[in-house]
């Protein structure tokens, strides 16, 4: 097959970046779109030229490294699938591919397609967990979670982090992220006593950062490679304003520290 | 050099107990004093992270991944064991101890075992209190299947994705830390080279890889936790990242390696495309309870599986192992496999291929059962390959998968470095010569939640911590190497071409095989 792939091409986070294009010839239909672009870093070192800088780790679609927008989709055409699981035979030869990375203000470039996901991190550990410190657990069947909760939390809990909803929101929102984490945890009886907390510092957190407003639009579902629910954003939304309403006295003295921590990192 | 293991005396049900009760205690105002690194955020270093932080010691974190979670952990599908014996079917501490030992060829130390499969319990217990959703049966329960050929169901999983949830559990613990402050992470930058002073690990130099600057970093004890070695062959089903640049530097430095062949070759991964071809995709092993393997019995056979009437297949496993059939240990499945492609009675294109048939168990069960059971992997294979294992048998071949040997380690993980321990599937102790499914996760695991934190306890309390400078000369000498090998392999980054010619290679190291 033969493609042309025009690539965002961007040195560093404080310089221009501009496409180029790459023409591809011989490219194997059972290639990942990682392969392929493998194959044109190699072209490229032997020219002398800078590789393309893109994350991966897994190939496997499970770590959530890997990720750029193609034509416009982030992941690209194939529904749950994410690029490293992307293989070339879903495009049709002679077409031209544009790759660029994810772009939201909360991600800053670093490079190329690379991107700087750790607001996301930040968001975890605004409250992303259950606070139970090592051997502190009681035994694994004293806590009954019914096969359906289960499953329900393990539907969230499939999220990769790897930021597809936020490069297709218009808004550059993480509400599905961050929804995923708190109806994972919510719905288990394990995570029910911080549930308030969770809610109110991880959306705090969230605004914190440079993430837009969910105005419910759905694309983020539409490009998320674990297929991710709307239903988690109504769950966040639902805590959310549940915390706020029932601690509406303690506010106050709660989240304005979160904000102020973290608002000087960068 | 005189390797001692210190393994406590008296029997081996009491050690751990005994080795507890002797080692000396950090009072907890002084914790904070004490200074850790630890490379590597897959489980064992993420939850050592998390445990050293929560009892207040001051850790530093390393990954070359741009965020802990993305550790290589996160891909591990099947499960991880634990001596519950919820089932009621007969297992035990002792059963899991004797099961892991065998499957290891007798190779494997045993109070470090034992001690595995003791603390297999709190693992469970610890990660259901921290929102892992493992499965569960209608009343609640958790639920639990036999894998690898187990006689005991003590396998406990999240659907197919066990490691991304347990690794979640302990990112989640480090995040946690992160917060309260005790935990600096420490991403997108890899260790180098580790720093001995006065025969102490005292620190590492690392490269950070967005902009390629050096960095010293000194402590009181350095934790390895940075994976296995599988990447040393050209395929595996290893993460593109993972690299055995700690251990090996670890290595040259005075730490002794114990059993580098001890690697584990999967049976059934997905056979190799073409010479593009990056990493190897692992299939789970459960597709063998219902999988019937075969190969033609002609040489050279090319017709497609559909038009090879039965009395023309080669039920190899079958044949050959009739009480185990195709559920045989997984090096003996790689084994054969290897055998009959050698025969010239490899499938696919490459030759390099075996078949794994569904159809009698399609027609004995149903599709909508196999469906069931294993749709994701039919799906993922299907999106891989672009053939449909519903309609005609998959393709598969072995790979290198785990490595048992690494860094030579005594009962406390501590390498023969005073200082530098070592975690998880870069030590070598507890899976001999061969590892039984579903307890890689287990090591790593007790490594970091249940282990380090007493053992690395005893060692801050019984030894004295020089201040180091930067400047010091050892220290110096570290960054020099360093900077030499980074130079020696990238010679553009001092300015030279990009890429070296094999025979540059061949001068600087030695010749290369082609
Ligand atoms: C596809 C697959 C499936 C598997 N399935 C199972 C299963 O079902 N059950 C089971 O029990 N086991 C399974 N295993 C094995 C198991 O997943 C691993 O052995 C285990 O997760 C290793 O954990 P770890 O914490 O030791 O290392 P890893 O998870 O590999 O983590 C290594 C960490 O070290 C860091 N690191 C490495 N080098 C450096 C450096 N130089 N500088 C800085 N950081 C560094 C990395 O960033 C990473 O954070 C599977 C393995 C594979 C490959
Ligand atoms: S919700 Fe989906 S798209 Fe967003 S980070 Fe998680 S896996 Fe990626
Ligand atoms: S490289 Fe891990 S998800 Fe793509």
């Amino acid at each position: 097959m033969e493609f042309t792939l025009k690539i965002w091409r961007q040195k560093s986070h404080n310089e221009k970046g501009e496409f180029i294009s790459y023409p591809m010839d011989n490219v194997s239909p059972e290639m990942s779109m990682l392969e392929c672009l493998d194959v044109l870093n190699e072209t490229l070192m032997v020219r002398g030229e800078e590789p393309v800088a893109f994350d991966h780790d897994c190939r496997e679609g499970i770590c959530g490294s890997c990720g750029f927008v193609i034509n416009g989709v982030a992941h690209g055409p194939e529904r749950a699938t994410i690029v490293c699981q992307l293989t070339m035979r879903h495009f049709r030869s002679g077409e031209e591919l544009i790759i660029e990375p994810w772009r939201a203000e909360a991600f800053p470039l670093i490079k190329d397609l690379i991107v700087d996901r750790r607001s996301f991190d930040r968001i975890i550990e605004a409250g992303g967990y259950i606070s139970v410190s090592t051997a502190q657990a009681p035994d694994g069947n004293a806590i009954l979670v019914g096969k359906d909760a289960a499953d329900q939390a393990m539907d969230a809990a499939v999220c990769i982090g790897c930021g597809a909803c936020v490069a297709a929101c218009p808004n550059g929102s993480s509400a599905l992220f961050t929804g995923a984490k708190i109806a994972h945890l919510g719905i288990l009886p394990q995570g029910k006593p911080e549930r308030d907390g969770r809610a109110l510092h991880m959306v705090a957190q969230m605004n914190a950062e440079l993430f837009g407003n969910c105005t419910n639009i759905g694309e983020c579902t539409g490009v998320c490679p674990k297929g991710i629910s709307l239903e988690v954003i109504a769950i966040m939304n639902r805590d959310y304003l549940h915390a706020s309403w029932k601690r509406r006295e303690a506010l106050e003295a709660t989240i304005p520290p979160a904000l102020e921590r973290n608002t000087h990192r960068t | 050099m005189m390797l001692n293991a210190n393994i406590p005396s008296g029997p081996i049900e009491q050690a751990w107990d005994k080795a507890r009760f002797d080692m000396k205690l950090v009072s907890p105002a002084n914790k904070r004093r004490h200074s850790l690194i630890v490379v590597g955020s897959g489980l064992a270093g993420a939850s050592a992270s998390a445990s050293l932080g929560e009892l207040g010691y001051n850790v530093k974190c390393f990954c070359f991944q741009d965020s802990p979670r993305r550790a290589h952990s996160i891909a591990a599908q099947g499960g991880i064991n634990a001596a519950k014996n919820y089932p009621n079917d007969g297992d035990s501490i002792y059963r899991l101890f004797y099961d892991t030992l065998k499957g290891g060829d007798f190779r494997a130390r045993e109070a470090n075992v034992y001690r595995l499969a003791q603390i297999s319990v709190k693992i469970i217990d610890q990660c259901v209190a921290q929102g892992v959703p493992f499965a569960r049966e209608y009343g609640g329960l958790l639920a639990n299947r036999s894998f690898g050929g187990a006689q005991v169901s003590r396998t406990f999983y999240a659907r197919g994705q066990t490691g991304q949830q347990l690794l979640l559990g302990a990112y989640q613990a480090l995040e946690r830390q992160v917060y309260a402050g005790t935990v600096t992470m420490v991403p997108r930058t890899e260790m180098l080279d580790l720093i001995v002073i006065y025969g102490q690990a005292r620190g590492i130099v690392a490269r950070n890889l967005v902009d390629g600057e050096l960095s010293v970093h000194i402590a009181d004890a350095v934790i390895l936790a940075s994976g296995g070695y599988g990447n040393v062959y050209y395929l595996s089903t290893n993460a593109k990242g993972s690299n055995a640049t700690a251990i090996w530097r670890a290595y040259k430095r005075g730490a002794l390696f114990a059993n580098p062949c001890f690697t584990q070759i999967h049976p059934t991964c997905i056979p190799v495309s073409g010479d593009y071809q990056s990493k190897l995709t692992l299939m789970s092993e459960s597709l063998r309870n219902d999988g019937r393997i075969w190969v033609p019995k002609m040489k050279g056979d090319r017709r497609s599986p559909n038009q090879i009437p039965e009395d023309e297949r080669d039920y190899y496993l079958e044949r050959r192992y009739p009480s185990f059939g195709n559920l045989v240990p997984r090096d003996v499945a790689s084994r054969n496999a290897k055998q009959v492609c050698d025969e010239d009675r490899g499938v696919g294109k490459s030759g390099l291929g075996v078949y794994l048939d569904f159809s009698d168990a399609i027609s004995r069960l149903g599709e909508k059962i196999i469906r069931e059971r294993y749709g994701n992997l039919f799906n993922m294979y299907q999106r891989i390959t672009d053939e449909d294992p519903y309609k005609g048998p998959m393709r598969i071949y072995p790979a290198i998968h785990y490595t048992m040997g690494g860094l030579w380690v005594d009962y406390q993980l501590q390498s023969t470095i005073p200082g530098l321990f070592v975690l998880g599937e870069a030590n070598f102790s507890d899976h001999g010569a061969n590892r039984l499914g579903a307890s890689a996760l287990m090591q790593g695991l007790a490594d970091g939640y249940f282990i380090i934190p007493y053992t690395v306890g005893n060692y801050l309390a019984a030894n004295r911590f020089a201040r180091v400078d930067e400047s010091r000369q050892e220290i110096q000498n570290t960054v020099t190497t360093v900077r030499e090998t980074i130079i020696n392999c990238s010679p553009s980054e001092a300015g030279g071409p990009s890429i070296r010619s094999i025979a540059s290679w061949a001068k600087l190291y030695g010749s290369l095989a082609a």
